[in-house]
C-alpha cells in the first residue's frame, strides 16, 4: 500500500472543508477503499476518516419521508422498522449484498460510491480507461461477464456493482451534499452517477471535498415492494441483473410503477421505459413482458455478457409479476412466450 | 487534527493495548503481527472469506478491510478471547458453548477457517436473538432459527475443506433450532 496521511473528522463540515483544501480521500467503512488501496487501484496521499462522524441517524422527517445520515452502516439502515415497513425494496436490497461482516462496516455514503468490480479496473497491470485513462478498455473485447449493457461507450462498459444504490433509484432519493464552502445542497441520487462517455474516470459530478452527508427519501410510492437478484451463488456475490419494484395495481390496472436495475449498466439504472409502459396500462403478463423488451430495445451485449440482455428482460417481468400477484406465464411447447 | 495519529489503543480481549501504527496497518496485522494473537487468520486480505472476522464492540467485522488506526479506543474480541467472552473463563482449555458444539459436531478439518466462524456464529447468535434480518427471513419479518437462516447469514465464512454442514449443525444446536428470536 502507498503510504498515506490519516486523519478523523470531528464534523461533517471540517471533513468537507478538509478534504477541499487537501485533496484527501474520505474512508467511511473502508470494506472498498482499503482494498482497492491495497491493490493499488486507489492511491490517497490523505484520508479523512467521516466513518464516526455523527451523521449516522435515522430520523422521520416532516413531509412522511425518512431522514438517513450517510454514516449509518448498511447493517442499521437494513433493520430500521420505518425502513422495513414504509421502504421495504432498500432492506430488502440492503440484505441481498455482500455480508453481515461488510454490512456492518459499510456505510450509506461508501456504498453510493463504491467503484465497479470490473476485473480490468482491479488489475493495475491491465488496460482500464477508468483507472488508467487512454489505456483502453481491456473487457470490450475480453472477459466481459460481469460488464454492463445499457448505458457504456466505446471507452467503457464496466457495470455498477451497488444494490442498495438500486433502491435508492427507484425511491427518488435525493442526497445532501455538504461542500468545502460549508454550503449542503441537494442531489437526486439519480444524477449522481455519470454514464462513461469519453471520461469514463469521472464516475460522478462530486467536486474535492463533497461529502454525501444524508439521504433523503420522500414519502414511499404506493404499491408492493420486490427485489430480485440473480447472481452465480445464493449468496455473497454481485448481481448479475437485479429489479427494485414498487408496483401499485387497482381493478388489474397499474396506477403507479418504480423499477430500476442493478449489474446492466454503469450506475443504478431507473427503468423509465417500463414505467412509462406500465403506468395506466393493464397489469398482465403480457403487458410486463413488453414494457422490460422496450427497456432492453437499446441494450447491447460484448460478448460473454450477451445473457445479460434476455436474463433482464425475464428478471424485469418476473419481478413485476411478483409485485402484481399474477403468475408469469410459463412457455409450453416449442414457441416461448417468455420476453 | 494531526497528519499520523500517535498511538492507538486497542481493547483487545478485555486489555487495552497502546501501539504506535503506520496508518497502513489493518487491524489483522496489528493483531497478528503486533500484539501477537495469530488466532485471527489472513485467507484473502481482500473481504472475500471471513477468515478474519473479529468482534467490534461485539459486532462481527472483517479485520483485513478495517484500518487499526480507525479503531483507536474500540473492544475487540478475537477467538483468543471467545471463551472468557462466554463465561467459560481464561484458562488455555477453556471453550465456550459455541466452541465445545464445533468439537461434537467436528465443524472442521484442517481449521484454518475456524477461528473466524467462531467469531461470526458468536456474533450470529447475538443477531437471532435480537431478531435481526436476513434476506431469507420471512415476510412477517420473524426470524426463526432455521437452516436457511444459518446458511444465508453465514456466507460470508468460507471453509474450504467444505465441514458447512456440521457447521450449521453446531450453531443450530446451540441456537436452538425452530426457536424464534424476537420479530
Ligand atoms: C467481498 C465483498 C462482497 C460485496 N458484495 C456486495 C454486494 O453483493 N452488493 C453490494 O451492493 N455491495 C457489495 N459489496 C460492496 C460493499 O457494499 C461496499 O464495499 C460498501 O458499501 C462501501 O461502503 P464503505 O463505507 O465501506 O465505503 P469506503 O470503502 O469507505 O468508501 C468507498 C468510496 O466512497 C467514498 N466515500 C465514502 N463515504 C463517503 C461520503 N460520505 N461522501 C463522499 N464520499 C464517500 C470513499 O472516498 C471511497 O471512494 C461487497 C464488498 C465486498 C468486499
Ligand atoms: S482475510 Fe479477510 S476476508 Fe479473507
Ligand atoms: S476447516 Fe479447513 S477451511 Fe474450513
Amino acid at each position: 500500500m502507498r503510504p498515506f496521511g490519516y486523519e478523523r473528522a470531528e464534523s461533517a463540515v471540517a471533513a468537507a472543508r478538509r478534504a477541499a483544501d487537501t485533496g484527501a480521500t474520505f474512508i467511511g467503512g473502508g470494506t472498498n477503499l482499503v482494498d482497492l488501496m491495497k491493490l493499488g487501484v486507489m492511491t490517497p496521499e490523505r484520508l479523512v476518516d467521516v466513518s464516526r462522524l455523527p451523521n449516522r441517524d435515522i430520523a422521520d422527517a416532516d413531509d412522511g419521508g425518512l431522514a438517513i445520515g450517510a454514516a449509518a452502516t448498511n447493517t442499521a439502515l437494513a433493520n430500521d422498522p420505518r425502513v422495513r415497513e414504509r421502504f421495504r425494496v432498500l432492506s430488502l436490497a440492503l440484505l441481498s449484498g455482500a455480508t453481515p461482516q461488510i454490512r456492518n462496516k459499510a456505510t450509506v455514503g461508501g456504498n453510493l460510491l463504491q467503484r465497479t468490480r470490473c476485473p480490468y479496473f482491479y488489475e493495475v497491470g491491465l488496460p482500464c480507461n477508468k483507472r488508467a485513462p487512454g489505456s483502453g478498455c481491456g473487457a470490450r473485447f475480453g472477459r466481459s461477464r460481469d460488464a454492463a449493457v445499457l448505458g457504456t461507450s466505446e471507452h467503457c462498459i464496466a457495470a455498477h456493482p451497488s444494490d442498495m444504490a438500486v433502491a435508492m433509484v427507484a425511491l427518488d432519493a435525493r442526497l445532501g451534499v455538504r461542500g468545502g464552502d460549508g454550503d449542503l445542497r441537494w442531489l437526486d441520487v439519480d444524477a449522481l452517477h455519470r454514464l462513461p462517455g469519453d471520461r469514463p474516470d469521472r464516475e460522478h459530478d462530486l467536486a474535492p471535498g463533497d461529502l454525501i452527508e444524508t439521504v433523503r427519501l420522500p414519502p414511499p410510492p404506493p404499491g408492493r415492494h420486490v427485489y430480485t437478484k440473480v447472481r452465480d451463488r445464493a449468496s455473497y456475490a454481485f448481481a448479475l441483473v437485479s429489479v427494485a419494484v414498487v408496483l401499485a395495481v387497482e381493478d388489474g390496472v397499474v396506477t403507479s410503477a418504480r423499477v430500476a436495475l442493478g449489474g446492466v449498466a454503469p450506475k443504478p439504472w431507473r427503468a423509465r421505459a417500463v414505467e412509462a409502459a406500465l403506468t395506466g396500462a393493464r397489469a398482465t403478463w403480457r403487458a410486463f413482458c413488453a414494457a422490460a423488451e422496450a427497456e432492453l430495445a437499446p441494450a447491447r451485449g460484448h460478448g460473454d455478457n450477451d445473457f445479460k440482455i434476455p436474463l433482464a428482460r425475464r428478471a424485469i417481468a418476473g419481478t413485476l409479476a411478483e409485485a402484481a400477484g399474477i403468475a408469469p406465464e410459463v412457455p409450453t411447447g416449442g414457441r416461448r412466450a417468455t420476453p | 487534527m494531526s497528519d499520523r495519529a500517535p498511538k492507538t489503543t486497542l481493547v483487545v480481549n478485555g486489555r487495552a493495548r497502546e501501539l504506535s501504527l503506520d496508518p497502513r496497518t489493518t487491524l489483522l496485522d496489528a493483531l497478528r503481527d503486533h500484539l501477537d494473537l495469530p488466532g485471527t487468520h489472513k485467507g484473502c486480505d481482500h473481504g472475500q472469506c471471513g477468515a478474519c472476522t473479529v468482534l467490534i464492540g461485539g459486532e462481527r467485522v472483517l479485520s483485513c478491510l478495517a484500518l487499526a488506526v480507525m479503531h483507536d479506543g474500540d473492544e475487540i474480541t478475537t477467538v483468543e478471547g471467545l471463551a472468557a467472552r462466554a463465561g467459560a473463563g481464561d484458562a488455555p482449555e477453556a471453550l465456550g458453548a459455541l466452541q465445545a458444539a464445533f468439537v461434537a459436531h467436528d465443524a472442521f478439518q484442517c481449521g484454518f477457517c475456524t477461528s473466524g466462524q467462531l467469531c461470526s456464529a458468536t456474533a450470529l447468535l447475538a443477531e437471532l436473538a435480537r431478531g435481526d434480518l436476513s434476506v431469507v427471513t420471512p415476510d412477517d419479518d420473524t426470524v426463526r432459527v432455521t437452516g436457511d437462516e444459518i446458511r444465508e447469514r453465514m456466507a460470508g465464512n468460507l471453509c474450504r475443506c467444505g465441514a458447512y454442514p456440521n457447521l450449521v449443525a453446531a450453531i443450530a444446536e446451540v441456537a436452538g433450532q425452530g426457536e424464534e428470536g424476537a420479530s
